[in-house]
């Protein structure tokens, strides 16, 4: 009987099953697999294309982030190259932790993007046409609650769809970031300086009215990073209160969870999704108010850069840890410049760095499989139950 | 009358491009999965066509053309479809988060694309501009005894020959996906992959193959902009990114039909070129009606630029609002399905 059993029921080979007793320490150990098949796949075609050892190509990196002058320099000058990788990396922190309370609710904020452009543009107004008349200070503070207002009403829309309506918000707030790449492109065109130049150069050049101050008075080597530092810091931890222990921050994850749960349990989803969702388009557009005042001090059609984009991938990969998401962003930022180090090194097209990028996050979402599954190998076991 | 030509002209070879791109994408979101990397799809389709041919034109002294568009044509395709495998190698084997690799893909797709295009563009000699010469001409073929024809010749045969493979292509996949058994299971399995699986339809292979065979096809986009749109060479503009979500944006104008991407394509072609032509029809209703309406102004062409994205919100709006049943995404479109986890 068993072997007639044996012939009929084909058993496979590989038995995949869901694994949640995984210890954390485990998880991380695998995570960084990920990271080192990512790094020695690169390397590989770093070999390739250069026929350099990869090694001495990652130790230019590191170079080319914290600065290929530290010697002989004084510790500033040293230190303030790596001012800017830090800098980006809180920016790139701050849309994760933005994106972070909609994608707990399992709404696909794409918009990120447009929502920091949106912000930008509001900042920028203000910048332009408050610069004479108000104090730099209290400048600031209007251009930030500008930023958020604006980036609010680009999330709002879309949030409003889907709760009374169903309206797919991947595909709503992805067309929103192209409406607002084309009404910042409206904007440069219309406030261009000098004009012809379809470009807008440093706002408040001579005043700096509207730039977040560098910490130490008179300073050019861009301390202002610390301030951007402090605050997006502290939006991370108030991000990761907020969502773990308050009313609202579980709300959000019960609708994530389950629609019909919430509703079963009196929760408003309309307003649930509604409200996170403004919450999370506000910090981005917050977030292009930091790139306007402390970053690029004008705005153009790459002041988002596609930071939008990879701040998904940052808070998706920290399962919306806001403390994760401070080593991803920082991760990821110290591999952007690094790669562009090496692609100025060897005379080669910046997007070199792209390549880079894509390439370690393939491996680090590829490797997540191995976490939440346990793969078992089995060949010619006896087959189903004896 | 010569602006309404040179318009709907436009309006067809630019629609084409993005045909291509919402065809791959409307044969991958009906097997369910939501593949957000169509703009890196279509980078890569373009690109390897163009390296294909590129190698072939330079290390043959008497190429053939045709022969150099069946290589770049079996190179972009092959590339595209590469692509769609690593996806779905990710989503469905590794289950791995859609969107998310969807958009990894098209940050890798486009620093691969525009890191080979540059170097090419470096090889090909001291001024930094490639050009397949030769292939393109084939792409660009058109016969010229119908081309002549007054008025019709310039509306209908004066294209290359991938605008008219993509429309019998959208023909052929509409018949597919609505008509065959083939297609019927393709959509079980993007309404709701459990059912399907239920009734014994291989959920992962049908998601395989429809997500490669549609990354193929979006791939084809890319090469038709490299090898039509802009005659055989690369820039670095970032262009083929911006049709590639403009393409994610007709799949939803379509309804996910292909056949009404046809002239959702064209349509779009016109609305993204209509500023092109805004001057001169201001200044007809100016010399006609004795008004005085300004010039556009630079900025008003970004407005105008809009349109093809706010037409398609207020398409996805109208449709989840109206809720027809035939115009609905696929139920289960960018939601996984692991058997286990029923």
């Amino acid at each position: 009987m068993s072997n007639i059993r044996k012939s009929l029921v084909r058993e496979p080979i590989i038995h995949i099953s869901r694994r949640t007793d995984i210890p954390r320490w485990h998880g991380w150990l695998i995570r960084c697999g990920g990271v080192l098949a990512g790094l020695l796949l690169s390397g590989l075609i770093i070999f390739l294309f250069f026929k350099v050892n990869p090694i001495s190509a990652y130790g230019s990196m590191i170079n080319g982030v914290f600065g290929e002058k530290w010697a002989g320099k004084t510790f500033y000058d040293g230190f303030a190259y790596s001012f800017a990788w830090i800098r980006d990396t809180m920016i790139l922190l701050l849309i994760a932790v933005g994106l972070a309370p909609a994608f707990k609710m399992r709404f696909w904020n794409i918009g990120a993007e447009g929502q920091i452009l949106v912000g930008a543009i509001a900042a920028a107004a203000c910048m332009i046409f408050l610069g004479a008349r108000v104090p730099s200070g209290l400048l600031l503070v209007i251009m930030a609650v500008a930023a958020v207002a604006a980036g609010a009403v680009w999330g709002l829309l879309p949030a409003l769809a889907k709760s009374f309506w169903k309206t797919n918000e991947t595909l709503f707030t992805l067309m929103m970031n192209y409406i607002a790449l084309l009404l910042m492109e409206f904007f440069v065109a219309k406030w261009e300086d000098p004009p012809g130049s379809n470009s807008i150069s440093i706002i408040n050049r001579v005043d700096k009215t509207g730039w977040i101050p560098p910490v130490i008075e008179g300073e050019t080597f861009g301390t202002s990073f610390l301030v951007i530092t402090v605050l997006v810091l502290i939006f991370t931890t108030l991000m990761y209160v907020y969502l773990k222990h308050s009313k609202q921050g579980y709300e959000i994850a019960v609708v994530g969870e389950s629609e019909n749960t919430a509703r079963y349990s009196g929760i408003s989803v309309k307003k649930v999704v509604v409200r996170s969702m403004t919450l999370s388009s506000a910090i981005c557009g917050l977030a292009g108010f930091f790139i306007v005042a402390g970053r690029d001090h004008t705005i153009s059609d790459t002041t988002a850069g596609g930071r939008g984009f990879t701040a998904i991938i940052v808070a998706w990969l920290a399962k919306f840890n806001p403390f994760v998401m401070i080593l991803i962003a920082a991760f990821l930022t110290f591999m952007d410049y690094g790669a562009k180090n090496i692609a100025t090194r060897f005379n080669v097209p910046n997007d070199f760095s792209q390549i880079i990028t894509g390439i370690l996050l393939f491996c680090i979402l590829g490797c997540e499989f191995f976490i939440n599954y346990s793969v078992k190998l089995d060949f010619g076991r006896k087959g189903g139950k004896e | 009358m010569d602006q309404l030509i040179s318009l709907f002209t436009t309006a067809v070879t630019f629609g084409t491009v993005i045909m291509y791109g919402a065809m791959g994408e409307i044969l991958t979101e009906k097997s369910g999965n939501l593949n957000l990397g169509v703009p890196g799809i279509m980078y890569i389709g373009g690109i390897a066509g163009l390296i294909g041919s590129f190698f072939y034109e330079n290390g043959n002294p008497n190429a053939i053309p045709f022969v150099g568009m069946l290589i770049a044509l079996v190179c972009a395709f092959a590339a595209a479809a590469l692509a769609g495998l690593l996806y779905s190698f990710l989503t469905i084997t590794l289950r791995a988060n859609q969107n998310v690799t969807g958009l990894t893909l098209t940050i890798f797709g486009a620093g691969f694309a525009n890191y080979f295009g540059g170097s090419l563009n470096t090889m090909a000699g001291g001024v930094g501009q490639i050009s397949v010469a030769l292939t393109s001409g084939v792409f660009r073929y058109s016969v010229p005894a119908l081309k002549t024809i007054p008025v019709a010749g310039q509306l209908f045969f004066s294209y290359g020959y991938m605008v008219y493979l993509a429309i019998i292509l959208a023909i052929v996949l509409n018949w597919v996906i609505s008509r065959t058994s083939v297609g019927l299971n393709l959509r079980a399995v993007g309404e709701n992959a459990a059912t399907a699986d239920a009734a014994g339809i291989n959920v992962t292979r049908y998601k395989y193959l429809a997500t490669c065979i549609g990354a193929g096809i979006s791939g084809l986009g890319g090469l038709y902009y490299v090898m039509d749109y802009i005659k055989g060479t690369w820039a670095n503009d970032g262009n083929i990114e911006a049709l590639g979500w403009l393409a994610v944006a007709l799949v939803i104008f379509a309804t996910w039909k292909s056949v009404r991407a046809i002239w959702g394509a064209y349509l779009f072609g016109a609305l993204y070129w209509l500023y092109n032509f805004v001057p001169s029809f201001i200044e007809l209703l100016n010399n006609t009606f004795g008004w005085s309406i300004p010039p556009m102004t630079r900025a008003m062409q970004q407005i105008i630029q809009m349109l093809p994205y706010v037409v398609t919100i207020i398409v996805l709006l109208f449709v989840s609002f109206r809720k027809r049943k035939e115009d609905q995404p696929p139920a289960s479109l960018g939601i996984p399905y692991f058997r286990e986890e029923r």
